[in-house]
């Protein structure tokens, strides 16, 4: 299908759709195996200018929109999701400063981050706070020129890889959730821990690590917008990054896809390939139909994102949750049309399905989605009476 | 320093077909690509100016649409692209040809470096690099996997051998013929892929470069390619079946029938 995508969007996806055919599905397995973060194809990324693409040029990025980050994680996600979440989730850690940054702060950041020299990390979720999470715990207690930080953030994407991460942090419990604000905190930063790497069903080229605050001291400059705006800023960064998810899901989705159809076309059984049966052929089309509704919608959603709309909770939680519930129902139908060989860890299939179910997960649950767009729904509905 | 990149573009094909009646490569459908040896060069070329200064220049001669290799080679970190063509050009041989890339490069002049890829891989001649620097004068080191040291004067390189390699110290302006084994070429980057779209590109004629006409294309060319063919496929061998001793006994028998 036609997106009509701009001149800058076809280019970046043709680069990066050859970097993932190239670089990245050579390793992909060897990667999952090995559990390594995937620094070499990082630098592949970074040299060829992706991590900059939706940072505004005068951050030293190319200027482009959630639409252009999208699709390049979708590209990347058609050989692997796990590398490509290193790539998305620097996205996600710089969106903090991008939406609520000073200029002083965009200007020492983002260009950082925009050149892939340094990656970005989101720290919110805690072992107490999941889907709640206004239950943080992480404190940040101001002290002259200092906010002195403590807490332990836990399932961070890019923990320990990461140079800049973004964190969450109660400076006035009192005041529930208008008392979370926002910090910047670099690595190396003393009293900032990493704990050990944990292992995961899928996505496991991605790094996932505690982040632990131990009487850290940050420079109140790198305070967020304000005291009291931390939720704000964590809503507005999720809202903007689920297209994101989405087209990781979509992206791993198409992969598992392309590659059992292929497997179909030429495996026989009953003296034909199996594509000639109409069973076969209904989950083709199927799945195929359910990756373009999820693409279409995921696109149509991140170019709102791009609009400058204000409201985009509901559309942004609805791509996530379609695009993610997609992918689940589409991987597995992948191991499912290759039977026995979809099942085995000699071709690449059983990883997009073991990889795609944390896209049902994180950045939000798909239950929690559900209330999100649900209340949305009822809320505009009451208005109209 | 300045230095030159030499490039070729070639369909994007290891079996390209070739027309029988005029044995010339049949380039319709076939999408054209960078000399994929030269991808080595133009990544050494912009290591080199990364390391030392200066600037990377692309040279090719070619139809005008060459111009896209050209502009490829800019996204890849190329400053500048020379494309050299003109009709006068058709039929060049691998002297005629060395011999028009040679006057484009003493009219861009000023360079330390020329870097060509080993050979193409659609004529395989391996000679366009080494005779471009006999029209040069200059000195040569074919099959280069390592440039070790260089400064204004001189490099010291290895070239590789089938044994292993040789330490070469040449003093410049030189040129050199590169492996696949002396870098891994990069990506290309959205900003250079920017930058080469707007590029301007100097196209140069046979009389912009100041060449004798007589040494261009057909007539310049001291070698004429009579025929082109594919070589007929090596016959399968002769299999023996039957017991291991049967086998032995037979394979035996056929042996003291040939050469033994």
């Amino acid at each position: 299908m036609d997106y009509f995508l701009n001149e800058q969007q076809v280019m970046v996806r043709d680069l990066a759709r050859r970097i993932a055919r190239e670089k990245i599905a050579p390793v992909a397995a060897q990667y999952d195996e090995s559990e390594e973060f995937a620094w070499p194809i990082m630098k592949v990324l970074a040299e060829s200018d992706l991590f900059g693409i939706y940072i505004p040029e005068q951050y030293g990025g190319l200027g482009g929109g959630i639409l252009d980050m999208c699709v390049v994680t979708e590209e990347l996600s058609r050989a692997c999701g796990a590398i490509a979440l290193g790539y998305a989730s620097s996205a996600l850690g710089a969106l903090p400063i991008l939406l609520t940054g000073s200029e002083e702060q965009k200007k020492k950041y983002l260009p950082e981050i925009a050149g892939g020299r340094k990656l970005a990390a989101f720290c919110l979720t805690e072992a107490g706070a999941g889907s709640d999470a206004t239950a943080i715990q992480t404190t940040a207690r101001k002290e002259g020129d200092k906010y002195i930080l403590n807490g332990t953030k836990q399932w961070i994407t890019n923990a320990g890889e990461a140079e800049i991460y973004t964190v969450i942090a109660m400076t006035d419990r009192k005041k529930g959730v208008r008392g979370a604000s926002a910090f910047i905190v670099e690595k190396g930063t003393k009293g900032m821990e990493f704990g050990k790497k944990e292992k995961k069903m899928g996505i496991r080229a991605s790094a996932t690590r505690e982040v632990i605050f131990t009487d850290c001291e940050v420079p109140a400059a790198n305070l967020l917008s304000r005291e009291g705006m931390g939720f704000i800023a964590a809503l507005k960064t999720l809202d903007t990054s689920r297209p994101g998810v989405a087209a990781q899901a979509v992206g791993m989705a198409q992969g598992a896809f392309d590659h059992a159809l292929e497997y179909a076309r030429t495996r026989v059984q009953f003296g034909q390939p199996v594509t000639g049966f109409q069973a076969v052929q209904h989950m083709i089309a199927d799945m195929g139909t359910q990756i373009e509704a999820a693409r279409a919608l995921t696109y149509a959603v991140a170019r709102m994102v791009d609009s400058g709309a204000k409201s985009i909770s509901r559309e942004s939680a609805m791509s996530k949750l379609f695009a993610s519930d997609m992918a689940m129902k589409v991987t597995t139908d992948a191991v499912q049309l290759m039977g026995g060989y979809g099942y085995m860890r000699d071709y690449p299939v059983e990883k997009f399905m073991r990889d795609a179910k944390i896209t049902q997960i994180y950045e939000g649950t798909n239950q929690i989605q559900r209330n999100v767009i649900a209340a949305n729904l009822i809320k505009e509905s009451l208005q109209k009476d | 320093m300045n230095i030159i990149v030499c490039i070729k573009q070639v369909p994007n094909t290891t079996d390209v077909k070739i027309d029988p009646a005029t044995n010339t490569l049949v380039r319709d459908g076939v999408e054209s690509v960078i000399n994929p040896f030269d991808a080595y060069a133009i990544e050494e070329a912009v290591r080199l100016k990364e390391k030392v200064g200066g600037k990377v220049t692309a040279v090719t001669m070619g139809p005008p649409q060459a111009e896209k290799a050209l502009r490829d080679a800019i996204a890849l970190g190329c400053d500048e692209g020379v494309l050299v063509s003109d009709r006068k050009f058709a039929g060049s041989d691998t002297w005629a040809t060395s011999y028009t890339l040679s006057a484009a490069i003493e009219k861009i002049g000023d360079y330390g470096v020329i870097v060509c890829g080993k050979q193409a891989s659609d004529g395989d001649t391996a000679q366009v690099g080494p005779g471009i620097s006999a029209h040069l004068d200059i000195p040569q080191v074919t099959y280069v996997r390592k440039i070790r040291e260089i400064n204004e004067k001189t490099a010291v390189v290895e070239r590789m051998t089938e044994e292993g390699f040789d330490v070469v110290e040449t003093p410049l302006p030189c040129l050199f013929t590169v492996v696949k084994e002396i870098n891994t070429p990069r990506m290309p980057s959205i900003k250079g892929m920017m930058r080469a779209k707007s590029a301007k590109i100097s196209k140069w004629t046979a009389a912009d470069i100041d060449a004798d006409p007589a040494a261009l294309g057909l007539d310049g060319s001291p070698t004429r390619v009579v025929k082109i063919f594919t070589p007929e496929p090596r016959k399968g061998g002769e299999m023996i079946s039957g017991s291991a001793g049967d086998v032995a006994k037979e394979l035996a028998e056929l042996l003291k029938g040939e050469v033994v």
